[in-house]
């Protein structure tokens, strides 16, 4: 996994720049260094056609490629985050949110539709990491509970694609308590066995990854996802020593048994298919 | 008797060494001196009583990680007539930074789970600082299920700064461990009561965390990171604690406030770590008190309850 390191001193970026898809023709593949067209880019649904990494894309992406084009419906768009903390560091927390909401024009960091996998109805929820991290605040967990209880009502098997860099902080004790909140949803859910798929994309970390996303009937990953409970830095620091090459990737976490499987961008749709199949019959 | 005293303790410390000698004092000689003494441990009922009204939030937080504050074994073994600890998750290993076992106190039979500090340094070494790995958080489950089965009341007892950030944790699955006791302890059948006797860092504390009650001792904290590992991200700058401790509202009386705590235990002046005996004993009643209600709710409401309860934490709009 060679992307990881980079060598090239002179291509610095910002770090939130760093795998976003940003403007302009051409794209540099941060892994095999390929300078890739953006048409092409797009049309391989943002897997390099040299070395096949996974770029990150926006929660919308993956309603595309998940979804069939008939019978969406978007679910709970009048929830909204609040700020009860009335919560300062260096930016205010309310002026962060209105940032974010103009930027992805989102009310926050999940989507809930309901839709079709080639004919088979799911309620599926997309985190976006372009929203302050992905981080999971008070509105995040509710729209994720909201998605449950949807799932249960209807008997639709829910998936939930994570990308977070964990809690939102700026909401304090009321962010860790989304963990148990949304598990506390995905038990209730589990009881009336329906299926729950869990799509890990890069990153998943924090609080998302030691609640909802690790509590999949299956658990899956895109290739090269940093996925983990604490963020390698935060290790690093702690331990005083280099992790080891590939640590906390998707490869790594299906080596140690935490995931079912890595799925490919492009066999998503496919794969789930596949499986909801097998284990959810259709009434 | 404290032995690390803090900055905002010293005039309480200072006193307290005044009446011991006093007390030396008259006894060694025929002077009468038991009303200055009486006299000056009214000054010292008063001032502690003033310090602890004006504590800072931070100031809780120093007092909830205090080097001589009572940890789950000092205050397990002062309350249970009968103790019988536990180990191991029947998986990997014992965890030292969770303790857990079957309890008696007075005629409540129960399943004690305890995040457990260490006090000297070779302590806090093998208890790991009280940072469980995932084994910690899969013995509390298989405790917890073994309270299922007999029906035992489930108490546990928080005091974490986080489960532990390292390779192997990681490696064993830090994260699927701690998700998978939040989704167990959300349906299980017996009555949990969670108690904060310390610190509540994150999702390590949370991992024991999910109940019927969640009641903090007064001068503890719980939040969803540290004030310092809050400072360090949002202000780029460790030292600026006492404002993210401000900022995230991290104290008993916060959580009380935004709906998150249950009840807060008062602790002893000064604090629990001037008075154990009388730490445990308060801690004991309540417990009693608590499950005593807990018990007599048909299973059914009691987990619909729990439900709620968790269905509400959190502030939205719409
Ligand atoms: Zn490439």
């Amino acid at each position: 996994m060679s992307w990881f390191r980079r060598k090239d001193k002179n291509i610095q970026t910002a770090s939130s720049e760093k795998k976003d898809i940003k403007e302009g023709l051409w794209v540099k593949c941060p892994s095999c260094r390929q300078i890739l067209y953006k048409a092409e880019l797009m049309q391989s649904n943002n897997v390099c056609y040299k070395c096949g990494y996974h770029f990150r894309i926006p929660a919308s992406n993956y309603i595309e490629i998940l979804l069939d084009t008939e019978g969406r419906q978007g679910y709970f768009q009048d929830i909204k985050p609040c700020d009860p903390l009335k919560f300062k560091a260096q930016k205010k927390y309310s002026d962060q949110l209105s940032a974010a909401q103009q930027k992805t024009g989102k009310n926050d960091a999940v989507q809930v539709i309901q839709g079709q996998i080639n004919g088979r109805p799911v309620v599926l929820a997309v985190m976006d990491f372009s929203f302050i991290g992905g981080s999971m605040g008070s509105a995040v967990g509710e729209l994720l509970a909201r998605a449950a209880d949807l799932s249960r009502e209807k008997k639709y098997p829910l998936i939930i694609i994570s990308a977070s860099g964990g809690a939102r902080m700026m909401e304090g004790a009321y962010s860790l308590m989304q963990m148990a909140k949304t598990s506390a949803k995905l038990s209730q859910l589990d009881h009336e066995k329906i299926p729950y798929i869990s799509l890990m994309t890069d990153p998943t970390t924090g609080g998302v990854t030691a609640s909802f996303a690790m509590l999949g009937d299956i658990n899956m990953a895109e290739p090269g996802a940093l996925i983990g409970f604490a963020g390698p830095r935060v290790i690093k620091q702690t331990i005083g020593a280099d992790l080891p090459e590939g640590f906390q990737r998707a490869e790594f976490l299906l080596e140690k048994g935490f995931l079912d499987m890595i799925v490919a961008r492009d066999d998503l749709k496919s794969k789930i298919t596949e499986i909801l199949e097998i284990l959810h019959v259709q009434a | 008797m404290a032995k690390t005293v803090l900055e905002f303790e010293k005039p309480i410390h200072d006193l307290e060494q005044k009446i011991v000698e006093m007390e030396i004092m008259s006894s060694d000689s025929n002077v009468d001196m038991k009303k200055e003494i009486k006299k000056l441990r009214k000054k010292l009922v008063e001032q502690s009583k003033k310090i602890n009204k004006n504590l800072s939030r931070w100031q809780r937080v120093q007092l909830a990680r205090h080097a001589d504050r009572p940890h789950s074994l000092d205050l397990i073994e002062l309350m249970c007539d009968s103790w019988v600890e536990l180990h191991g998750d029947r998986l990997f290993g014992d965890d030292k930074a969770i303790v857990g076992g079957i309890a008696r106190i007075d005629d409540q039979r129960m399943v004690l789970i305890g995040q457990q500090k260490g006090r000297t340094t070779k302590d806090n070494l093998y208890r790991n600082f009280g940072m469980p790995y995932p084994e910690g958080y899969r013995k509390a489950l298989r405790l917890m299920k073994l309270a299922e089965k007999y029906d035992l009341p489930v108490v546990t007892l928080v005091d974490t700064i986080g489960a532990y950030p390292g390779i192997e944790a990681e490696e064993r699955g830090q994260a699927e461990a701690i998700a998978r006791n939040l989704f167990e302890m959300s349906r299980l059948q017996v009555p949990i009561l969670v108690i904060v006797i310390g610190e509540g860092a994150s999702g390590g504390a949370l991992g024991i965390g999910v109940g019927d009650r969640l009641i903090m001792l007064e001068n503890t904290w719980y939040s969803v990171i540290s004030p310092e590992g809050c400072a360090s991200i949002l202000y780029r700058d460790a030292d600026q604690k006492k404002k993210a401790a401000e900022a995230m509202r991290v104290t008993a009386e916060d959580l009380l406030e935004m709906g998150l705590a249950d009840r807060i235990i008062a602790e002893p002046l000064g604090g629990a770590h001037r008075n154990y005996k009388e730490t445990a004993l308060t801690l004991k009643r309540v417990i009693l008190e608590e499950l005593k209600e807990l018990i007599i709710i048909p299973v059914a409401d009691r987990l619909e309850q729990r439900i709620t309860k968790i269905e509400n934490m959190g502030v939205w709009e719409g």
